[in-house]
């Protein structure tokens, strides 16, 4: 009877902690920033395009993940009895495929001929193809959202939970200190891949030339480097970098039921991390990204104001945004002029 | 090798500045391209290389051939695979990139890993200083490596002419000797070299053919040895009158261009 006694006294010393919370929702919600923040920053550097589509092909690409995991089901239909982890990956595999080729058709129809225009000009295109983007993807989603298919779903792991559970996978019901999201963990290791997938490929052949076009176009052809190509390449990564944000957004804890048209709503929060990060810099996207993250969540958690209800996290971002921009206008890590001449 | 005939070039569809050029270079010699500022040399060389577009120019008349082969309308890429590299004025290193990178970003074309490493290998031999500093950032070189590395870069690409505008621009005078050694020693090892240059006599000690062009016109062009006995070319490239006085161009150079296409 006594390590039951045990047990019950227990369960009413266990209490959310705050903190862990803010911390693994910061971590979520950075990873978001971040990685939307990177496809960003990748596509401006090597072309020098600000890309305001980028929150649209985030959409976009999570519904090509939704309509490949579960609505016609590739290649899942073709490997009956294969893991479900396995047959879903391969269909975010797909649905980047798919995005990449989006962003390397919207670089050759529209932004090949801007070539040379003013930054401001282009600039302009990307907000026409954000309309265009936005609008087929709303279209395509519908009125209801439709789930990512994700093999993660609600689950999370429990640290120093009731009923004598430490550590373990738990339903929504358990009361545990700290709660970490399935998704979450998925989350953050994806987005350490990428970015050891992009330091080695800033190593490679292509990636180097990627650079060497970023730094100097015209030095860039004169070594045989077909700039055309690294422009292709660069919107496909950055497309593919988008779908992947999409993803991120459209899943547990953000929003569970899937993609709907909110989802490039949200990825537009992406913006102040890209900014506050210095728009061409791989690192300032990265630390951008998880600092407007945890601002956000801080606050989210923390700052409860009679008058602003608890929605006041969704602006922290263009707070911190504009606080650092007075101090430091490039941002964090951004070249202080980015016009080179 | 390179047969440049009776060429055209017209900037923003209304400025003739090329106005009918003709240059050879054999295979295995020097060639000097000498003209004063503004003259037309780096039109020229963009013309061969295929950067005009960026520069809203345009070949409007005559042809360029490369071995044998008219090249041009053919992308800056597919002439680079051709054999056909240069060294842009001003030496245009990838500042942010370290000297090893440059070097494999100007290895680009070359995708067979053993002929990389050879190339490599050369020009660390033949740039030392290079070899020293691998890991630097090319923006920190001083200007006689950077030069050096732009030159290395080009190398990359084993060409089979190489084409150098203004090579000795900015430099002193040890470095200009040490840039002449280096293209003669790059000459010997059977690359066809177009030197492009404002200092005559580094130019034309070296070259077996000189052309000397003024406002996008060939006005001269004949052996090294006439041309620097030539009076008016004593004159205008030596920066030497009839009566001995000096004359110098380091006075009227340089402002420097360096326009970025995309902005
Ligand atoms: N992008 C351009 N648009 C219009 N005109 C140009 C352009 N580039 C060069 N020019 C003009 O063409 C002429 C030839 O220029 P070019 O650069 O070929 O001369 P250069 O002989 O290389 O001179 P330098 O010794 O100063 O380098 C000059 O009058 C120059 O002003
Ligand atoms: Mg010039």
């Amino acid at each position: 009877m006594i390590p039951d006694l045990l047990i019950l006294a227990q369960e009413t010393t266990v209490e959310p902690s705050q903190l862990g919370f803010m911390v693994v929702n910061g971590l979520s919600l950075g990873a978001i920033y971040a990685v939307l923040a990177l496809g960003f920053v990748i596509i401006f550097k090597a072309t020098q395009v600000l890309n305001f589509a980028h929150g649209a092909l985030a959409a976009l690409g999570a519904f090509f993940i939704a309509y490949f995991a579960t609505i016609i089901n590739i290649p899942g239909r073709w490997m009956e009895g294969a893991p479900g982890w396995l047959q879903w990956s391969l269909s975010v595999v797909f649905a980047l495929l798919a995005s990449a080729a989006v962003g390397m058709l919207l670089e050759r129809i529209f932004l090949r001929p801007m070539l040379g225009e003013a930054l401001f000009a282009v600039a302009i295109v990307t907000l026409g193809i954000d309309i265009i983007i936005r609008t087929i993807t709303n279209d395509l989603i519908g009125l209801n959202s439709l789930p990512m298919g994700d093999p993660f779903g609600l689950s999370q792991i429990g640290f120093g939970c009731e009923a004598g559970r430490f550590l373990g996978s738990i339903d929504l019901t358990d009361v545990c200190t700290v709660r970490v999201p399935y998704t979450t963990v998925f989350q953050l290791s994806l987005t350490v891949v990428l970015v050891v997938g992009i330091a080695l490929f800033f190593r490679s052949r292509t990636g180097i030339a990627m650079r060497a076009t970023a730094w100097d176009q015209e030095t860039a052809r004169a070594q045989g480097i077909s700039v055309g190509r690294i422009f292709a390449l660069s919107w496909a990564i950055g497309a593919a970098m988008a779908a992947i944000g999409g993803l991120f957004i459209s899943m547990f804890p953000r929003r569970p039921g899937g993609v709907d048209t909110f989802t490039a709503f949200f990825a537009f929060r992406a913006f102040p991390a890209i900014i506050l990060g210095g728009l061409d810099s791989i690192l300032g996207a990265l630390v951008g990204g998880f600092a407007i993250g945890f601002a956000e969540s801080a606050a989210s958690s923390y700052l409860t104001f009679e008058f602003l209800g608890t929605g006041f996290g969704g602006v922290v971002p263009y707070l911190v945004m504009l606080l650092v921009l007075l101090i430091r206008p490039y941002g964090l890590f951004g070249t202080e002029e980015i016009r080179r001449v | 090798m390179l047969a440049v005939e009776n060429l055209e070039v017209v900037y923003n569809e209304v400025a003739l500045v090329l106005r009918g050029i003709s240059i050879e270079v054999s295979d295995g010699s020097i060639v000097a391209l000498l003209g004063a500022n503004g003259a037309g040399k780096t039109t020229t060389l963009r013309a061969i290389t295929g950067l005009l577009d960026i520069h809203a120019g345009d070949v409007t008349k005559g042809d360029i051939h490369f071995d044998g082969v008219d090249i041009t309308d053919e992308l800056p890429s597919k002439r680079v695979r051709r054999g056909i590299s240069q060294v842009m004025e001003g030496r245009r290193v990838f500042a942010e990139m370290t000297v090893d990178d440059n070097l494999k970003a100007g290895a680009y074309i070359n995708t067979n890993s053993a002929k990389v490493k050879a190339s490599y290998d050369r020009v660390m031999t033949m740039f030392p200083r290079l070899a020293d500093r691998k890991t630097a950032t090319a923006g920190y070189l001083s200007g006689g490596e950077q030069q050096m590395l732009a030159i290395g870069r080009a190398l990359m690409q084993d060409p089979k002419l190489l084409i150098l505008d203004e090579p000795s621009l900015g430099l002193a005078p040890l470095l200009v000797q040490e840039v002449r050694d280096v293209i003669v020693d790059i000459n010997s090892q059977g690359v066809s070299v177009l030197l492009i240059e404002q200092n005559a006599n580094m130019a034309l000690s070296i070259a077996h053919h000189g052309y000397i062009m003024e406002t996008g016109k060939m006005v001269m062009d004949g052996d090294p040895k006439k041309l620097l006995k030539d009076e008016d070319v004593k004159e205008f490239y030596l920066g030497v009158k009839a009566s001995g006085e000096q004359k110098s161009f380091r006075d009227v150079k340089h402002y420097k261009r360096r326009k970025r296409w995309l902005s």
